[in-house]
């Protein structure tokens, strides 16, 4: 006892000289535990299932798939390995995600523009908008719309027929295939207007910071845009050709070949999740303009600034900073939620990766991880991208 | 110094219990099922014929009847079952995990499955394959009159995505797989008319052509593209345990067979007959010692469950779904049912 407690006297002398060991042993105790936990749990696992002569590993990614995608981004076929099918399966999640987010940045920021609207009729259309959809759970969303959408549209013997370009039947919505000729030259001179068109606002930025003058930019880079790409389609010979969808009748069944098609999963899945979400984006905006103090609305009309250009100049570069943080959720979110697909058949990397390719291999915890990890990088990536756009637009602290 | 002398304490617990878990001694399935009373059974999440629960949540079906079976022969009681719906995603991981003990949903037996990962199939209780239901109205006869373009729905985690890919890849004809991870989803997607055809195996399409808006505009085409033996599966490494269910399922087939069923098993008893005396456990045979079951294992089962015929009669004749037998006769009479001799 006498030497026990000599030795802690000994010890704490010991951490007195040295204070950072004090610091620091603790922590490393804790990640070395955490070390340790998780690797009981894989040794267990790994133990178990060799016990019960489960194959493990990653070997099976290079075998061959022998299952087919309804809808992939890139060509995929059942020769193609479980690799490329889980890329095919990352892609059109990726897909319905950007187009899940741009549509509920867009819709978003009107709505929770609208809502605070001094037009009441707006505004509670607005609110009505956002209790409904952000009330009701996500999953039920995506179900009316799949089948709503699948009812609304016509058989396809029966299409609905756009302009004659696009056409839409419960089987997808077709529209022509582009094939273009010279279409590096169009895609040169359209990054030449560009630059053209940047560095004509960046001068004319400076010259109404120099004397005042404003330079009508808007309706100048139009003309610029459209002069510049007319000229290079013209003496470029860009050329343009649609390749038609066919309708293609065998006995009684009738299937569109050719041309682009989009599937109803798609639609339906992005329109789910573009409104669930833009109604939580909606109520960022609505904080975040709540947010700006009224005094700097008074001052901005006060020095004979429109309503419009107070909301772009005054109000929305500052509620931007307020806006960006909890949007990022709502896009991590978005993103997450898109692995509902599985449920309508939306061929994401729930469905084919951790579905059809778990089922077919039956390697469940390698799968998994690897489809966690997927997700995690994706939310991580949104979120690095998420902060840099915040620090870029949040001004250096007074 | 609180910190430190926490982890390090929870540090030694968290050894010991590793320590403890790996000398832990395995107990047999056989002996866990009998000290907690009931036979823990995955069944699908309703396929009306094979397992299907009914609005109070009893549940029937010639795949129930295999828990049930297994039920009667090691407990005496064919109601000790205690059924786990699972999808199809989900039923080899719950094997697997010991979540089941035995799975008797309409899973079909592959070399894959068998091999590598962890399950054995004990034997086949039905003989399936995969086919196409299509509208009358589309005019598709055969599976040969299928074209280009076909939009095909079916659900995820079956053999059925690869037979099809298998399929339309030997005909040379381009599909668009829709694939649902639930039946209910995809029955209503055809039924909308997404799809062109659905196909999974012929019993199922003949159950969930029940459940469409208009059964009768539906026919399943002639052909079948598959093989599917469905049976029952245990986890690997469980010898025993593998015996117990194998040979329920045998004694249950091989009942029919010698006419034995429960309404006429008690004179049987009294058959003069040795096969007889065997299925039923007459006195002086040795039935049920080597599976570590009582004599009476395969009379409780034929009483409690029936034989197969009767299995047959009750979940799949006598509802309409599979009139008629098929390959799922006895090989006595034109179909393929034959087991080893219960001897």
């Amino acid at each position: 006892m006498k030497l026990l407690r000599k030795n802690i006297e000994k010890l704490n002398l010991f951490l007195e000289n040295y204070p950072k060991i004090g610091i620091y042993f603790p922590q490393f105790l804790i990640i070395l535990l955490l070390g340790i936990i998780i690797s009981y749990f894989s040794m267990n696992a790994s133990t178990n299932m060799a016990a019960r002569g489960i194959e493990t590993g990653f070997g099976f990614l290079a075998n061959k798939a022998s299952f087919d995608i309804q809808f992939s981004l890139i060509d995929f076929d059942s020769n193609d390995s479980y690799a490329r099918a889980y890329l095919v399966g990352l892609l059109n999640t990726l897909l319905v995600s950007g187009i899940g987010i741009f549509f509920a940045t867009v819709i978003g920021f009107f709505v929770g523009i609208t809502r605070l609207s001094t037009n009441i009729l707006a505004s509670k259309v607005a609110e009505a908008y956002i209790e409904i959809f952000r009330n009701i759970p996500l999953l039920l969303q995506i179900f009316f719309w799949y089948f709503a959408v699948l009812r609304l549209l016509p058989s396809s013997d029966n299409s609905l027929i756009l302009f004659n370009f696009v056409f839409a039947n419960i089987k997808g919505i077709y529209i022509p295939r582009f094939i273009w000729e010279n279409l590096n030259y169009f895609l040169y001179g359209f990054l030449f207007s560009i630059l053209i068109i940047y560095l004509f606002v960046s001068i004319s930025k400076k010259k109404q910071e120099k004397t005042g003058l404003q330079v009508p930019t808007f309706t100048t880079s139009l003309i610029i845009f459209f002069t510049i790409n007319f000229l290079v389609i013209y003496f470029g010979q860009v050329g343009l050709t649609l390749s038609y969808p066919v309708l293609e009748t065998n006995r009684g069944l009738h299937n569109y070949m050719g041309g682009v098609s989009v599937i109803p999963e798609l639609i339906a899945l992005a329109f789910s999740l573009s409104l669930y979400t833009s109604t939580f984006i909606a109520e960022c905006v609505r904080a975040g303009i709540l947010g700006i103090d009224k005094g700097q609305k008074e001052a901005a009309a006060s020095i004979g600034l429109s309503k419009a250009q107070i909301l772009k100049l005054i109000v929305i570069p500052q509620a931007l900073r307020i806006i960006i943080p909890p949007v990022t959720n709502q896009y991590l979110n978005l993103t997450k939620n898109s692995s509902l697909a599985a449920a309508i058949a939306y061929p994401d990397i729930v469905l084919v990766f951790a579905g059809t390719a778990l089922m077919q291999t039956g390697k469940a915890i390698e799968i998994v991880s690897i489809t966690m990890l997927t997700y995690l990088t994706l939310s991580v990536s949104i979120s690095i991208f998420m902060n840099w756009y915040n620090k870029k637009n949040s001004i250096a602290e007074r | 110094m609180k910190i430190i002398k926490f982890a390090v304490s929870i540090f030694a617990v968290l050894l010991l219990a590793a320590c403890g878990n790996e000398s832990a001694k395995k107990t047999s399935t056989l002996d866990t099922t009998k000290s907690q009373g009931f036979v823990k059974c995955g069944v699908s999440q309703g396929l009306p014929g094979f397992s299907n629960a009914d609005a109070s949540g009893n549940w029937a079906g010639i795949d129930v009847d295999v828990c049930r079976a297994v039920a009667a022969a090691v407990l005496g009681d064919a109601t000790k079952v205690k059924y786990t719906p699972l999808s199809a995603k989900e039923r080899f991981t719950a094997l697997q995990a010991g979540d089941i003990d035995v799975l008797s949903r309409n899973t079909t037996w592959t070399l894959e499955r068998d091999a590598a990962i962890g399950l054995e199939f004990v034997g086949v209780n039905f003989y399936d394959g995969q086919g196409f239901m299509v509208r009358k109205k589309s005019g598709i006869k055969s599976v040969k009159d299928f074209k280009n373009g076909t939009k095909v729905c079916t659900n995820t985690g079956t053999t059925t995505e690869l037979n099809m890919a298998d399929f339309f890849k030997a005909a040379g004809v381009s599909y668009e797989p829709v694939v649902f991870e639930k039946a209910d989803e995809v029955v209503q997607a055809y039924d909308s008319g997404r799809c062109d055809t659905y196909t999974t195996d012929k019993s199922g399409l003949a159950a969930q052509r029940t459940k469409l808006s208009a059964p009768d505009d539906h026919i399943v085409l002639p052909e079948t593209i598959s093989k599917e033996p469905l049976g029952p599966v245990v986890r690997e490494g469980d010898a025993t345990w593998a015996d117990v269910v194998r040979w329920s399922l045998n004694v249950w087939i091989e009942a029919e067979e010698y006419g034995v069923n429960s309404g006429n098993i008690d004179s049987m008893m009294d058959s003069k007959n040795p096969a007889i005396q065997r299925i039923v456990g007459a006195e002086g045979t040795k039935n049920g010692a080597g599976l570590n079951l009582d004599q009476k294992w395969s009379y409780n089962l034929i009483k409690q469950v029936g034989n197969y015929a009767e299995s047959y009669k009750r979940n799949l004749a006598d509802t309409g779904i599979m009139p008629d037998r098929g390959p799922n006769a006895l090989w006595t009479n034109g179909g393929i049912l034959y087991v080893p001799p219960v001897r």
